[in-house]
C-alpha cells in the first residue's frame, strides 16, 4: 500500500472516528443504539454549511453545527426517548423513525442537490508530505481526529464527568445508588455524542459533500466501527475506525466487488462470536 | 376494510367451534372482496395478503421467541431473486421456480440462524441487519447473476393467473394455507417452548431445553414462510431488484408486524393493511411519505407498542375486568 | 387542475361509480391524463424535481391545453427505487386511468416500468432514461425515447474529438452500472478504433464518497486525458477531489455530460472550470432559441436549466406536437405511438428540428462543450465544436452494430492495437 493510499485510509478513518465516538458514547452509557446518528451527521453538515456560507467562517460553522445538533439530540432524548426508557428495542425503532423524519426534513429544506462546506483559504490546496502531494484539508481532518481523541481521552480519564461516564458504562445503577444524578450525566453524554455527530457532518461535508443518502452511509460505518471496536470503549472506537477506514480504502482499490462484505463480514462475525467487540467490556448490571 | 374487523375477531376466539365459523366468514368476505373493487385495489389487496405473510413470519421470531430481526427483508427478497432467475434465465416452470425460491430463502435463514442464535435483543437486531446488508451487497454487485442495479424481469406468473382477480384468489388460497400452518406451528408444543424462551430464557435452560436448537429451528421456519411471501411477490411483480432485499424492506416488514401487534400473529395482516392503505392515501396528497412513515414509527413506539390488535386486546381485557360480572374467561 | 385535487375527485368518482361502460363515451371529450413519474425523494431527488419543472414549464406556456383538450398532469414519486416506480406506474395506469406515462430518471426504475407497460400497452415516454437496449436490442413497441438519448450516442463523437486533439492514451473512471458502461464503451470503441489506447478503466460503486483511492492511481498513470462518467453527488465529489488532489490543470478532464450538468456545477466553484463534455444540450449556447429557453426558465425557477428540465420540456413538447397532428385523439394508443414516431420536433429549445431514427431514438447535433464562468459568476456550458446529425449508431451500420454485444464491464468495444 502506498503512502498515498495509507493517508487516504487514515484521513477517512479520522472522520469516521469523530462520528463513531459520539455513537459509542451514547451506546456505551445509555445503551441506546441511536439509528438517527447518521441523520444528525447530515443535519450537522447542512446547518454548518448554512452558517459557514452566511458568516464566511468555518469555525462558526463548526460551532453552529455542534450547537444545533446537540439541540436536536436534546429533543430526541428528552422529548421522545423518555417515553420508551428501559425498552431497548422500542428505543432503537423510535430512533429509526426519527431518522426518517430528519432525513425528509433535510430534503424539504435543502433539496436534493449536493452541497460542499466551504473551507478556509489556508486549508485549501495541498502540500508535500512523505513524498506525495496531498490535500491540506484532509491532513487537517486527520490531525483533528487525533486532537479530538486526545480531548475525549482527557475528558473520560481526568474529569469527574468522565469518571461518572466510565462508571456508568460499567454499572449505571451503582452510580445512581451512590447519589449521583445519573439522569443528568446521561443527558450531557447524549448531547456530547450528538454534537460530535454534528461536528463530523461539518468536517465531512467539506471533502465528501452532503447529499440525501449520506446519513445512511455514515450510520452504517458507525455501526460497524462500534460493533468491531466494542461498546463504550474509546480505544475501541479508535481502533475500529482505523480498521474500517483502512479496510474501506484498501477494499475500494483491491476488491471493489466486495465493498460491503469487507465491512459487514467482520461486523457479522464479531456479533456472532464476540458481541462485545475487540475492546468492549461486559456491563456488570 | 372488512379484512381488519374480521382478522381481529379471529384472535379473540379460542380453539372453539365458534372460531371456525368466524374464520369461514372472514374467508368468505376476503374471497368476495374483488367483486366490489377495481383492478388496482385488487392489486393492493393482493399485496396486503403477501406482506401479511411476511409480517407474520417476522412475528414468529419476534412475538414468539422474543427476537426481532432486521434481516427478513433479505430472506424475502432472495426468494424473489431465485424465483425470477429460475423462470426467466433457466426457463423452469413456475411451480419449480416457486419451490426453489422458498428453498433458497430457508437456506439463507439457516445461515443467518447459525450465526445469530447465541445473541438476543439489540445485538440480534444488529446482527440480522448486518447479515441482511451482506445479502443486499451481493445482489447489488453480482451483476452477472442478479442483474445488479437493474434487477431482473421475467414472465414469472403462470398464464392462467394473469388476471388481477384470478391471481388474488390464488394468493388468497395460498395465504390461507400458509397462515393455518403458522398458526398450528405457534400453538404446537414447539411453539409453546419458543414462548417460554421469550418469557424467560434462563428458566427454559434450567428446565433442560436446548434453547439454541429451538431458536435455530424457529428461525428456519420463519425464513421458510418469509420465502413463500417473497416468491408470491415475485409472481405479483414479474420483477425483482435490490430494493426487495434492502434494509428498507426489512424495516417495512417489522413496522407492519408492530403495527398489527407483536405476538398476535394474524395482526400481521392488520399491520400490512394499515401500512399499505396509509401509504396509498398519503402519497396521493404529498411527497412526504418518508416523514409520515417515520412519525408513525415514533407514535407507535410511544403510544401503542402493542400495535392495533394488541391495544384492542388490552382495552377489551381491561373492560372485561372492570365489569362486575365477568361474562368471558380470557 | 392541480394533482391533489384531481386525485381526490377521481378517487371519489371511481369509488361511487366504478368502471361503467358509459364512461368511455364521455372520456373522448375529457382531459388528457398524463402520468408523470419522477424521483422526488431518494438519491436523485434534485433531478426529479427539475423533471417536474420542465413539464410544468411547457404546460404553463401552452396554458395547460394540448390539441384543444385540457391536460391533467398526475405526478407520482418513484423514490429513486424500481419497486416503488412499479407500484406507482400501476397506480397511474389502473387507478388513475392515465392515457400515457412519462418520466423516471434512473435506468432501473425505467426498466421496471417498461416491463410493466409491455403488458398493458400504455405509451411510455422516457426522455431521461438512457439504457441503450430499450431502443436497440430489447425494444418494446410502446416505450419511446422522445427527446432523450442513448447513453453511448454522445461519447462516440467525443472519442473522435479526443483523437483530433492528439490524445493517444486515456483512462476512464466511471460509476459501475449500465449507464456508465455504455458511455465509456462508446468512447473507448471509437477512440481505440482510431488508434488510441485506453490504458486503464476504473469502475466504482454508485455513491462513492471518497475517490482518493482512484485519484491516487490516476495520478500515476501517464495519460493524455481522463474521461470521468459521473452523475449527481458522485460527480460533485469527483470534480472537487480531482481539483483538491492537484490533478486539475495537470491532466485534461473529459466528462460525461451528466458530470458537467447544471444540477452538478451550480453548487461548485472554480473546480469545474474548463471541463469538457459532449452533449446535445449546452445551456450557454448562442443559438437564439436555446438562449430564450434558458433565459425564461431561469427567470421562472431561479436557476439555469439542467438536462432534466430541458429533456422533459422537450419530451412533452414532442408528445404535444404529435397529439396536435392526431387532433388530440389520445385514446387510440397505436395511433399515438405511430404519430410520435413520425413527428419531428419543430419547436425544440435546441433551435433545430429533431427527428427519430428507425429505432425510436432521436438524432442530434452533438456539441463538444466546455464549462466557463458567466459574467455574473455562475458556471455554464458553452459549445466549442459541433458534430451534426449523430445517431445512436454513430457511423456504424445499425444491423452490424447491434450484432456486437451491448456495452458492459466486460465488453467496452476496445480494439486491440
Amino acid at each position: 500500500m502506498s503512502i498515498f493510499q495509507l493517508l487516504n485510509g487514515l484521513t477517512f478513518a479520522a472522520l469516521l472516528f469523530v462520528v463513531a465516538s459520539g455513537f459509542t458514547l451514547i451506546f456505551g452509557l445509555l445503551r441506546i443504539v441511536n439509528l438517527a446518528h447518521g441523520a444528525l451527521y447530515l443535519l450537522g453538515g447542512y446547518i454548518g454549511f448554512a452558517v459557514a456560507t452566511r458568516t464566511g467562517s468555518f469555525v462558526l460553522g463548526g460551532l453552529g453545527a455542534m450547537a444545533a445538533v446537540a439541540a436536536i439530540g436534546f429533543v430526541l432524548d428528552q422529548g421522545l426517548l423518555r417515553f420508551v426508557r428501559g425498552n431497548d428495542l422500542r428505543q432503537v425503532l423510535l430512533t429509526l423513525g426519527f431518522a426518517f423524519v430528519l432525513n425528509d426534513l433535510a430534503l424539504v429544506i435543502w433539496g436534493g442537490d449536493s452541497f460542499t462546506v466551504p473551507i478556509p483559504q489556508m486549508l485549501k490546496g495541498g502540500m508535500r508530505v512523505f513524498g506525495v502531494f496531498y490535500p491540506t484539508y484532509r491532513l487537517f481532518v486527520l490531525i483533528s481526529g487525533i486532537v479530538i481523541f486526545a480531548g475525549l481521552w482527557a475528558l473520560l480519564n481526568h474529569t469527574r464527568l468522565g469518571a461518572l461516564i466510565r462508571a456508568g458504562v460499567d454499572d449505571a445503577e451503582m452510580v445512581e445508588a451512590s447519589g449521583v444524578n445519573i439522569r443528568r450525566v446521561f443527558l450531557v453524554t447524549f448531547l456530547l455524542g450528538s454534537a460530535l455527530a454534528g461536528l463530523g457532518g461539518l468536517m465531512g461535508g467539506a471533502f465528501l459533500s452532503l447529499y440525501p443518502s449520506a446519513d445512511a452511509e455514515i450510520l452504517v460505518f458507525s455501526l460497524a466501527i462500534v460493533i468491531i471496536g466494542g461498546r463504550g470503549s474509546l480505544v475501541g472506537v479508535g481502533v475500529g475506525s482505523l480498521l474500517v477506514g483502512l479496510l474501506n480504502t484498501l477494499g475500494q482499490v483491491m476488491f471493489p466487488e466486495l465493498a460491503y462484505f469487507v465491512i459487514f463480514g467482520p461486523m457479522a462475525l464479531l456479533l456472532a462470536f464476540r458481541p462485545l467487540g475487540l475492546f468492549g467490556r461486559a456491563a456488570t448490571t | 376494510m372488512t379484512e381488519t374487523a374480521g382478522a381481529s375477531q379471529r384472535k379473540f376466539a379460542g380453539p372453539t367451534g365458534r372460531s371456525a365459523l368466524v374464520v369461514l366468514i372472514v374467508l368468505a368476505l376476503a374471497a368476495a372482496l374483488p367483486l366490489g373493487l377495481s383492478n388496482y385495489q385488487v392489486g393492493l389487496a393482493t399485496e396486503i395478503l403477501i406482506f401479511g405473510v411476511l409480517a407474520m413470519s417476522i412475528d414468529i421470531l419476534a412475538g414468539f421467541a422474543g427476537r426481532t430481526s432486521l434481516g427478513h427483508g433479505a430472506i424475502f427478497g432472495v426468494s424473489g431473486y431465485v424465483v425470477v432467475y429460475a423462470s426467466a434465465q433457466a426457463g423452469l416452470p413456475p411451480a419449480t421456480a416457486f419451490l426453489l425460491g422458498v428453498l433458497a430463502a430457508t437456506l439463507v435463514a439457516v445461515i443467518f440462524a447459525l450465526l445469530a442464535v447465541r445473541t438476543s435483543g439489540v445485538y440480534f437486531l444488529l446482527l440480522t441487519l448486518a447479515l441482511g446488508m451482506i445479502v443486499w451487497g451481493i445482489c447489488l454487485r453480482w451483476t452477472q447473476v442478479t442483474g445488479g442495479e437493474n434487477g431482473m424481469r421475467g414472465d414469472v406468473r403462470p398464464a392462467l393467473l394473469m388476471a388481477h382477480r384470478t391471481f388474488y384468489w390464488a394468493v388468497l388460497a395460498a395465504v390461507t394455507a400458509v397462515s393455518y400452518a403458522m398458526w398450528r406451528f405457534v400453538r404446537s408444543p414447539f411453539g409453546l417452548t419458543l414462548l417460554g424462551i421469550r418469557d424467560s430464557e434462563s428458566r427454559m435452560r434450567s428446565l433442560g431445553y436446548n434453547v439454541p436448537l429451538h431458536l435455530f429451528v424457529g428461525f428456519a421456519v420463519s425464513g421458510f414462510f418469509a420465502g413463500i411471501a417473497g416468491a408470491l411477490y415475485a409472481m405479483f411483480n414479474n420483477f425483482v431488484s435490490p430494493s426487495s432485499v434492502a434494509l428498507a424492506q426489512s424495516v417495512e416488514g417489522v413496522l407492519m408486524m408492530i403495527a398489527g401487534g407483536v405476538g398476535t400473529l394474524f395482526g400481521g395482516f392488520v399491520g400490512a393493511a394499515a401500512v399499505i392503505a396509509l401509504e396509498n392515501v398519503v402519497s396521493a396528497y404529498t411527497e412526504r411519505w418518508p416523514m409520515v412513515l417515520g412519525l408513525t414509527f415514533i407514535l407507535i413506539m410511544i403510544f401503542a407498542p402493542e400495535g392495533i390488535i394488541g391495544t384492542l386486546r388490552a382495552l377489551l381485557t381491561r373492560q372485561a375486568r372492570q365489569s362486575p360480572i365477568s361474562t368471558k374467561g380470557h | 387542475m392541480d394533482r391533489r385535487k384531481f386525485l381526490k375527485t377521481s378517487t371519489a368518482t371511481l369509488a361511487t361509480v366504478g368502471a361503467l361502460p358509459w364512461r368511455k363515451a364521455i372520456a373522448q371529450a375529457g382531459p388528457i391524463k398524463i402520468g408523470l413519474l419522477a424521483p422526488l425523494t431518494g438519491v436523485v431527488a434534485s433531478g426529479g424535481k427539475e423533471m417536474v419543472e420542465g413539464v410544468q414549464f411547457y404546460l404553463d406556456q401552452v396554458k395547460g391545453e394540448i390539441a384543444g383538450r385540457k391536460v391533467e398532469l398526475v405526478i407520482e414519486d418513484d423514490a429513486s427505487n424500481p419497486d416503488t416506480a412499479l407500484q406507482k406506474a400501476r397506480r397511474l395506469v389502473e387507478q388513475g386511468n392515465c392515457h400515457m406515462l412519462m418520466g423516471d430518471l434512473l435506468a432501473n426504475t425505467g426498466l421496471a416500468v417498461a416491463n410493466y407497460v409491455k403488458g398493458t400497452g400504455t405509451p411510455y415516454f422516457i426522455p431521461i432514461i438512457a439504457a441503450d437496449d430499450l431502443t436497440q436490442r430489447q425494444r418494446i413497441k410502446n416505450v419511446i425515447r422522445v427527446a432523450g438519448y442513448a447513453a453511448s450516442a454522445f461519447t462516440h463523437p467525443f472519442g473522435d474529438w479526443a483523437l483530433k486533439q492528439g490524445y493517444k492514451k486515456i483512462a476512464t473512471v466511471s460509476q459501475d452500472y449500465t449507464f456508465g458502461h455504455e458511455q465509456c464503451g462508446g468512447l473507448a470503441q471509437v477512440f481505440t478504433e482510431g488508434g488510441g489506447e485506453v490504458v486503464q478503466q476504473f469502475w466504482h460503486p454508485l455513491n462513492t464518497a471518497d475517490f482518493s483511492p482512484y485519484l491516487g492511481q490516476l495520478a500515476d498513470l501517464k495519460v493524455d486525458a481522463i474521461f470521468a462518467m459521473e452523475t449527481g453527488a458522485d460527480a460533485t465529489r469527483f470534480i472537487q477531489q480531482y481539483a483538491s488532489f492537484g490533478l486539475k490543470g495537470k491532466i485534461p478532464f473529459l466528462g460525461a455530460m451528466n458530470a458537467t450538468d447544471q444540477s452538478v456545477i451550480r453548487t461548485l466553484g472554480e473546480e469545474c472550470d474548463g471541463i469538457i463534455a459532449a452533449a446535445h444540450f449546452a445551456e450557454g449556447s448562442d443559438n437564439p432559441v436555446t438562449q430564450k429557453f434558458t433565459r425564461e426558465y431561469e427567470a421562472k425557477y431561479g436557476r439555469i436549466p439542467s438536462l432534466y428540465g430541458f429533456s422533459m420540456y422537450s419530451g412533452i413538447m414532442w408528445v404535444a406536437e404529435a397529439l396536435e397532428k392526431l387532433g388530440g385523439k389520445v385514446e387510440d394508443r397505436d395511433a399515438v405511438i405511430d404519430a410520435v414516431l413520425k413527428t419531428e420536433l419543430v419547436g425544440s429549445p435546441l433551435g433545430k428540428t429533431v427527428k427519430l431514427d428507425a429505432y425510436g431514438n432521436p438524432i442530434y447535433d452533438v456539441s463538444i462543450r466546455k464549462v466557463v464562468k458567466r459574467a455574473d459568476g455562475k458556471y455554464w456550458n458553452v459549445p466549442i465544436a459541433n458534430y451534426p446529425n449523430v445517431s445512436q449508431f454513430w457511423k456504424y451500420d445499425p444491423e452490424t452494430y447491434m450484432k456486437q454485444p451491448p456495452y458492459s464491464r466486460t465488453f467496452q468495444g476496445i480494439k486491440k492495437a
